[in-house]
């Protein structure tokens, strides 16, 4: 299976700088807790009760000088961390798309134009749209290294979270509403896509690879999918069905296992999803996927203009 | 016709689950079930054998002393500690079998989880705190009981409601499964109709209007009920703690009970606050639930702080170092506490500007308690320690809480929490600072005023090795999930497919098991000590060479805790009284004492929100309008009674006081160096044995 060593091992800058911020955290932290993790035990050493060398100073209560101290010291490490972390926080907002100032700024390379990459998370499987490119996909995720992927997200059931540790941080994604995210791949690798918010029994299923290939890779992948069977409202609201990949491809009749490739026949999917719950009048649990009582032929998804 | 059972039907009771499909993961849910009924059983014929029923309506279940409330609270924490235990440890097992697979059903795994949140957060570590503050408040400003003795019966009873209502859920039904936090939309009807969330929703909301009334009754006791002159500078730091948690419990309740009424209104009434159609919004939820979630937090340490700051100044014998800055950290940290909760969805897509401002407010938390930390070493530094079972705890709260304290600052960053959110390392980062911070300081303090509530220490030894079983065992059950998080394995996942993983979950089952060892350790220690009580008693009140005002009375106190109510001229009063050889006086003359009766109102309270969370998650409509009408009729009929006080005779008081006063003063007291050792009656002599 994919690799699994979180953002510790990035192949992205967006991971790689977010590992950086966690070891600068955490040495400027250490300012702060390595006196009380050294002096703890040699106080409670020195001034045991049968040493007699040890001064006891029972009424001792206030010093100016080590209050400043005290209050002053973690009140420098706060400000210190607070200027670094809003840097971070902008700089790698995952609403700001990847740009040539960016790349600049944190000194990585642009190759491409920006793939434009739809997520919807259904029970229990990532569903990838790439509109520009006319096709979508099941259970794995292919960006061409070098270029930016542009994402957004949004659910068709109950709240996930995607994250692709190795490229990039999670986003929520959220039935009826759309979130952003960003991350771009310097070199191929593979990290797991991964749901982390939990959203019933085939959670720990929910993990789909996401690969960064070389362009050549990226553009086989590419055509491999579009000779696929067609992803229209009809099939996608049986796809939408609780289910892992593996139940995906026994209710689509498409034997095999692994990752589900399709050709994309409606590019406004992920906006008639979005929209589905945002008409202004109930939607009833059988047309929710993830309900227990969701039937796709009550589930018709509404049509969008744009 | 009435429904009479409402949805509830025969084969919803988890006892006969195992008979109709046997399996591992049947076994431990009817296990479970068999468990709770079976120890109910035990219980009520063991009342019956010994004949204690009167003895337990008349002295506990009825009594409105502060006192026995507070010890009615601790009773609930461990029973119901004693199941989140086995659930911690039932999970970890189930992780080591989990390389793709594992024993327990991933439904059942999610019912774990959630219940094991549940349970540790609202009926273990909420009773336990209030149990301390119910016990300690009115003892430390010197009053005779709480500002609403009867409201805090009912407190009492709403809370053993919540605890009643998550049992029960064990035997008949399920519990919700989207853990402690029971996020919307998956706790919704349209994805759950089932009774889990409603059994969820029901024991929150009404064990929330109990922890509401708490928090207003111990912050009016403190604000009205304090001895003469005792200003607000002159109160002990655990009072302090105290009445700041109880401003946080006034505050951050009331958007839980609210997120919970809503949630019952689109579950039952067909609302629309947080479905994912019509305008629901499942991120004013999170709103709510972390307006609550995070001052909580604080809710629960703080109280846990000012015990650790009574003992540092306590074994080190001397004062506490930095009194003011302690205060004002309490404070500021009660203020601060509200500016965070946003940073429990960082990743829910806020713009940068409100993720750095939250950010940022959450490293600002940080400065007072790091500031409390270092006064509390100051107030060890020129000490002169024993090192006793709370310093065990102590010594490990202060290293592993700061451990907790980095990976919260890690957490504050929304460029690394993006990464982590979510995963192992919350879980990591939460029982790091929830197990040392609150559990150790519980432990501890329970070792310091057991004599004082009982009439006798805790054995020492079995006591420090009990301390060390939770310090080592916590270190192996949760520091590799730091680790684990960090690789990405999300929280609550019942299945992992990484094989690296599996020697990290092995080092966790024995952390598991440690801290299993380390509960029944507890009870051990209290066996020990129940067969030695004449060896460790301490009638005479104060075995600590104690400095506040519980220690200036007999242990256990009486039921008017004071004889006269104390004139306090300043901090420290009873250590005051020490130094200048004037402790153990009568008075010149003694007066009645008068003292509120008995009242079944807070058990009332218990049976009626009961059947009313029950009916109401089972849809027995019939029972929740007779709970509910019942419930009101009582308390109107109730209110028309006559209440008299039992006065106590100015004579009865004078014969307990004087008999106290009597025996100290013939007892020479004890050095430092007798303090575990049976020669300590609770009688501290003046401490000159350590030449200098």
């Amino acid at each position: 299976m994919a690799q699994v060593d979180g953002f510790l091992v990035p192949f992205g800058p967006v991971a790689e700088a977010q590992r950086t911020e966690l070891i600068w955290t955490t040495a400027i932290t250490m300012i702060a807790i390595l006196p009380v993790l050294v002096g703890t035990p040699l106080i409670l050493w020195w001034f045991r009760r049968g040493n007699t060398k040890a001064t006891y100073r029972p009424q001792w209560h206030f010093d100016t000088k080590l209050e400043i101290l005290m209050w002053g010291g973690p009140t420098l490490i706060i400000i210190a961390l607070s200027i670094w972390l809003t840097q971070a926080v902008f700089r790698l907002d995952p609403y700001r798309e990847i740009d040539a100032e960016m790349a600049q700024g944190m000194n990585f390379e642009i190759t491409g134009a920006p793939v434009a990459i739809e997520v919807v998370g259904l029970d229990w499987k990532w569903l990838f749209i790439y509109p520009e490119e006319g096709i979508a996909s099941v259970g794995e995720m292919v960006i061409p290294v070098g270029r930016p992927a542009t994402m957004r997200l949004t659910t068709d059931t109950v709240m996930q979270s995607f994250m692709a540790p190795g490229l990039a941080g999670q986003i929520y994604t959220m039935a009826g509403m759309v979130t952003r995210l960003q991350m771009i791949a310097e070199r191929p690798g593979t990290t797991v896509g991964e749901n982390t918010q939990y959203n019933g029994t085939g959670f720990p299923a929910q993990r789909a690879p996401v690969r960064a290939v070389p362009p050549e890779d990226y553009a086989r992948w590419l055509d491999n999918a579009r000779d696929a069977p067609a992803l229209d409202a009809e099939t996608y609201a049986v796809l939408a069905h609780s289910g892992d990949v593996a139940k995906a491809r026994e209710d689509l009749d498409r034997p095999g296992d692994g990752p589900l490739v399709f050709s994309l026949a409606d590019p406004r999917l992920f906006d008639r999803i979005v929209a589905r719950y945002r008409r202004g009048e109930p939607v009833e649990p059988e047309a929710q996927p993830g309900s227990p009582l969701y039937r796709p032929d009550r589930a018709p998804l509404p049509e969008v203009s744009r | 016709m009435i429904d009479l059972f409402g949805r509830l039907e025969w084969q919803e009771l988890k006892l006969l689950e195992f008979f109709h499909d046997p399996s591992i993961d049947t076994a431990v849910a009817s296990g479970a079930a068999w468990m709770t009924v079976v120890a109910a059983i035990a219980v009520i014929a063991w009342i019956t054998w010994a004949r204690r029923w009167a003895w337990l309506w008349n002295d506990w279940l009825t009594s409105v002393d502060h006192k026995k409330i507070g010890i009615m609270y601790m009773v609930i924490g461990f029973v119901m500690m004693a199941r989140g235990v086995f659930e911690g440890v039932v999970m970890r097992a189930h992780q080591t079998t989990a390389l793709d697979g594992g024993v327990l059903s991933n439904e059942h795994w999610a019912e774990l989880f959630s219940t094991h949140g549940t349970v540790m957060i609202f009926f273990v570590a909420m009773p336990f705190i209030t149990g301390f503050m119910n016990y300690l408040i009115p003892l430390q400003i010197g009053a005779r009981d709480m500002a609403f003795p009867v409201l805090n019966q009912i407190s009492l009873g709403l809370t053993a409601t919540g605890a009643a209502l998550t049992m029960i859920s064990l035997v008949v039904g399920a519990f919700e499964t989207g853990g402690w936090t029971a996020y919307p939309p998956f706790t919704g009807a349209d994805f759950d109709p089932g009774p889990g969330p409603d059994y969820w929703v029901w024991a929150i909301a009404l064990s929330g209007f109990g922890s509401m009334f708490s928090g207003l009754n111990f912050a009016v006791t403190i604000y009205k009920m304090r001895a003469p002159g005792m200003h607000f500078l002159r109160m002990p730091v655990f009072t302090w703690t105290a009445l700041c948690t109880s401003i946080l419990l006034v505050f951050a309740l009331p958007p839980l009970t609210v997120a919970c009424l809503m949630q019952a209104l689109d579950r039952l009434a067909g609302f629309h606050f947080f479905t994912n159609d019509l305008g629901g919004n499942m991120m004013n939820y999170a709103n709510l639930f972390w307006m609550f979630g995070h001052p909580e937090v604080y809710i629960l340490v703080l109280p846990a702080y000012g015990i650790f700051s009574e003992l540092t100044s306590m074994f080190a014998a001397k004062r506490l170092y930095g009194y003011t800055s302690l205060v004002i950290a309490t404070m500021s940290i009660s203020v601060i506490s509200f500016c965070v909760w946003l940073h429990h969805f960082f990743t829910m897509g806020n713009s940068a500007t409100i993720n750095a401002a939250f950010g940022i407010a959450t490293g600002i938390i940080a400065i007072p308690t790091g500031v409390k930390v270092y006064v509390w070493m100051a107030t060890l530094w020129g000490g002169r320690i024993r090192f006793t079972a709370p310093m065990v705890y102590m010594t490990g709260f202060f290293i592993l809480f700061v451990i907790g304290g980095l990976s919260g600052i890690i957490l504050a960053n929304p460029a690394i929490n993006w990464q982590v959110h979510n995963t192992q390392f919350i879980v990591a980062h939460f029982h790091n600072v929830l197990l040392p911070g609150l559990i150790f300081g519980i432990f501890a303090g329970v070792h310091i005023w057991f004599p004082k509530a009982f009439g006798f220490r805790l054995d020492e030894r079995a006591g420090k090795i009990t301390a060390w079983l939770w310090i080592v065992g916590f270190c192996f059950t949760f520091l590799p999930l730091y680790f684990l998080g960090l690789m990405g394995y999300p929280r609550r996942s019942a299945a992992f497919d990484n094989p690296e993983f599996l020697p990290y979950m092995i080092v966790c089952m024995l952390g598991a098991l440690m801290l299993m060892a380390a509960f029944a350790g507890l009870f051990v220690t209290l066996w020990v000590s129940i067969r030695k009580r004449d060896e460790l008693a301490v009638p005479l009140g104060d075995p600590w060479d104690g400095r506040t005002l519980e220690w200036a009375t007999s242990a256990p106190p009486p039921p008017w805790n004071f004889a006269m109510i104390p004139h306090i001229g300043e901090r420290d009063a009873f250590a005051r009284e020490k130094a200048d050889g004037r402790p153990y006086v009568t008075p010149e003359y003694y007066e009645d004492v008068h003292l509120p009766p008995n009242t079944s109102a807070g058990l009332i309270a218990m049976v009626a929100t009961t059947a009313f969370g029950f009916a109401m998650t089972w849809w027995i409509w019939w029972l929740a309008v007779a709970s509910v009408l019942g419930f009101i009729l009582w308390y109107v009929v109730h209110s028309f009674r006559e209440h008299p006080e039992v006065t106590i005779p100015a004579v009865e008081v004078e014969r307990h006081h004087a008999a106290w006063v009597e025996a100290a003063t013939l007892n020479e007291g004890v050095t430092r160096d007798d303090e575990t050792n049976s020669r300590n009656r609770g009688r501290a002599a003046t401490d000159m044995v350590v030449a200098s």
